[in-house]
């Protein structure tokens, strides 16, 4: 069984209990101040934005918000830690019992509990390998509002794990609190792992994984650690309590040389913070600010936009994506199953690619949503063929203002607008029975399968203009005298 | 409910402090004194008593999640007793 903690830094601009700023590419010690780098006499104060984040992510895993809780001293010693102990919440955290639903790969979904969501400060960074005995510190880490969401131990296989980690970094994104940035750390995540012996009903001891800042590195890091669990077991030996560390190198677990007796953490109420009361009334000015959640609009989108369930999903998985498609919707001259499936064919392959190639955000993605409209609506009404319109949307690239992608639209829709003119069509057939006079002979003698090499040869020379049922109907009238 | 020697011992590991024998005899009787003044307020019938967090009554002191700079580099980095260019220097830790 496999129960996750997730560390989320909140995207405030602000510290936890300080104004310093939580920009993470500051040069070394710039956002600190007396209370960060604890200097005695100082005085934390509580920043609301990180009250309201917390509670939007509670309200989006539903969980309940507890209406008064407090905040806890946690007490250790390390070099990173400037006051000596860490401010966290023990035994009120704001938000508890909640739940997501993830998607299995047999497409079931299943329900993960969510025990607790909890607020806390994180520490600065240590840099260890500057010199042989000397540790530089940055404090500029110090102080940064964490939010740590734990996970029932409800999760039976890495790829549950992999599913429930992907949802609630998609969640975070979509409330716009946190940036998903693992490699930054600003998402960070320990398992816990424990396994129960087929037909048994009690569970082994746990073992806790610490830091893993990628998904490759906690579905490796898992997979490892059952591997080393079972082998523990199957010698007849017994697992023991261990914090481990996963090294990504040689894919393996190995315990931290941590001694446990010295994790007395020594809790007690932060005298130096007042309680935290949320109301009624502040939790429903949070919960009418929500954005509407990934599930609901992929739900919504199936039913308003006609898409299947996979594209629905494709689109609605990051929410400025989203947000995009409709825009390009919403600009749509005809509002029905063929123009939204077209738009969003357009929307899924080509804007993507563009933006997989530049590797950009759709926020930088050059073109307007209204010009995806106008492709979309030039396929439907049929004066571009499919293939046309994949080259006006790359033209309209080219374009560096809005109003030279709207000429360039112009022009290239006239250029590459489907040619339905039967003279004009039959021209291009009667020349291209005539350069092919063996591929002719032998269509003429049974070889039925050789009008696909026709209707390819006349589209090429068309320049993918000709109209293809005229194409076809020409062909076998002409082919067949 | 008693201080042993033991107590001491971990207690002064945690805060990372180091005594003499004689000086954990002596603070081992004063824990048991705290202790038996802890034991005295035990006596008392503290059932529906909810236990106060805070002195302060008050709740929700917030702030605005504005930026504010209060230290440049060089302030911050004023009082370390040993530092490099732009970082506090502590003698290497490892194993967190």
């Amino acid at each position: 069984m496999i129960g996750l903690e997730i560390h989320a830094q909140m995207k405030t601009n602000t510290k936890a209990f300080c104004r310093c700023s939580t920009d993470f590419h500051s040069s070394p010690n710039s956002n600190v101040c007396p209370v960060c780098l604890g200097y005695p006499g100082c005085l934390p104060v509580l920043n609301e934005k990180l009250i309201e984040f917390t509670i939007k992510m509670g309200i989006a895993t539903n969980c309940t918000i507890r209406s008064n809780s407090i905040f806890a001293r946690k007490n250790y010693f390390y070099p990173d830690l400037t006051k000596g102990y860490q401010i966290t919440q023990f035994d009120t955290p704001l938000c508890y019992e909640g739940h997501i639903n993830i998607k299995l790969k047999n497409k079931e979904t299943k329900k993960i509990g969510i025990t607790r969501i909890h607020i806390e400060e994180d520490a600065g960074k240590s840099i260890h390998d500057f010199h042989d005995d000397e540790t530089l510190i940055d404090f500029n880490r110090c102080g940064v509002p964490l939010i740590e969401i734990v996970s029932e131990p409800d999760m039976n296989s890495t790829d549950e794990a992999h599913q429930y980690l992907s949802k609630i970094k998609q969640t975070l994104i979509y409330l716009e609190i946190n940036d998903g940035n693992m490699e930054e750390g600003s998402l960070r995540c320990d398992a816990n792992i424990s396994l129960r012996l087929k037909g048994t009903e009690t569970l082994g001891t746990r073992t806790e994984i610490k830091n893993l800042n990628s998904f490759k590195n906690v579905s490796d890091a898992i997979e490892a650690e059952i591997k080393r669990q079972t082998s523990v077991l199957e010698s007849g030996e017994k697992v023991s309590y261990h914090t481990m560390t996963y090294n990504a190198k040689d894919k393996t677990t190995a315990a931290t040389r941590t001694k446990e007796e010295a994790h007395d953490y020594r809790y007690f109420p932060e005298p130096d913070l007042v309680k935290l009361k949320i109301s009624e009334d502040w939790l429903r000015k949070v919960a009418d600010n929500l954005p509407e959640f990934p599930d609901k609009r992929r739900d919504r989108f199936m039913k308003d936009y006609f898409l299947p369930e996979s594209d629905s999903e494709e689109i609605t998985h990051d929410r400025k994506f989203a947000d995009y498609f409709e825009n390009v919707a919403v600009n749509l001259s005809d509002k029905n199953e063929r123009s939204f499936r077209t738009a969003s064919n357009i929307v899924r392959a080509e804007v993507r690619k563009v933006m997989n190639e530049k590797k950009i955000g759709i926020n930088e993605f050059p073109l307007p949503a209204k010009a995806i409209a106008m492709i979309a609506d030039s396929v439907n009404s049929g004066k571009v063929s499919i293939t046309a319109s994949k080259e006006i949307f790359t033209l309209m690239l080219s374009g560096k203002s809005e109003e030279e992608m709207l000429s360039i639209f112009r022009e290239s829709e006239k250029n590459l607008s489907i040619v339905s003119d039967t003279s004009e069509i039959e021209s291009i057939v009667k020349k291209i029975i005539d350069t092919n006079p063996e591929e002719t002979q032998r269509y003429k003698s049974g070889e039925k399968k050789l009008a696909g090499f026709f209707v390819g040869k006349v589209m090429q020379e068309s320049k993918g203009k000709a109209n293809p049922k005229i194409v076809n109907e020409l062909l076998i009238k002409l082919l067949e005298v | 409910m008693s201080v042993t020697i033991k107590d001491v011992d971990k207690i002064a590991q945690l805060a990372k402090l180091k005594f003499k024998e004689n000086e954990k005899v002596k603070l081992q009787s004063e824990l048991n004194k705290i202790l038996e003044y802890i034991d005295q307020l035990n006596e008392l019938n503290l059932d529906n008593i909810e236990p106060l967090e805070n002195i302060n009554e008050t709740e929700n002191v917030l702030r605005k999640d504005e930026i504010e700079i209060w230290l440049t580099n060089e302030e911050a980095l004023r009082n370390a007793p040993s530092k490099t260019g732009k970082f506090f220097k502590v003698p290497k830790v490892l194993d967190k």
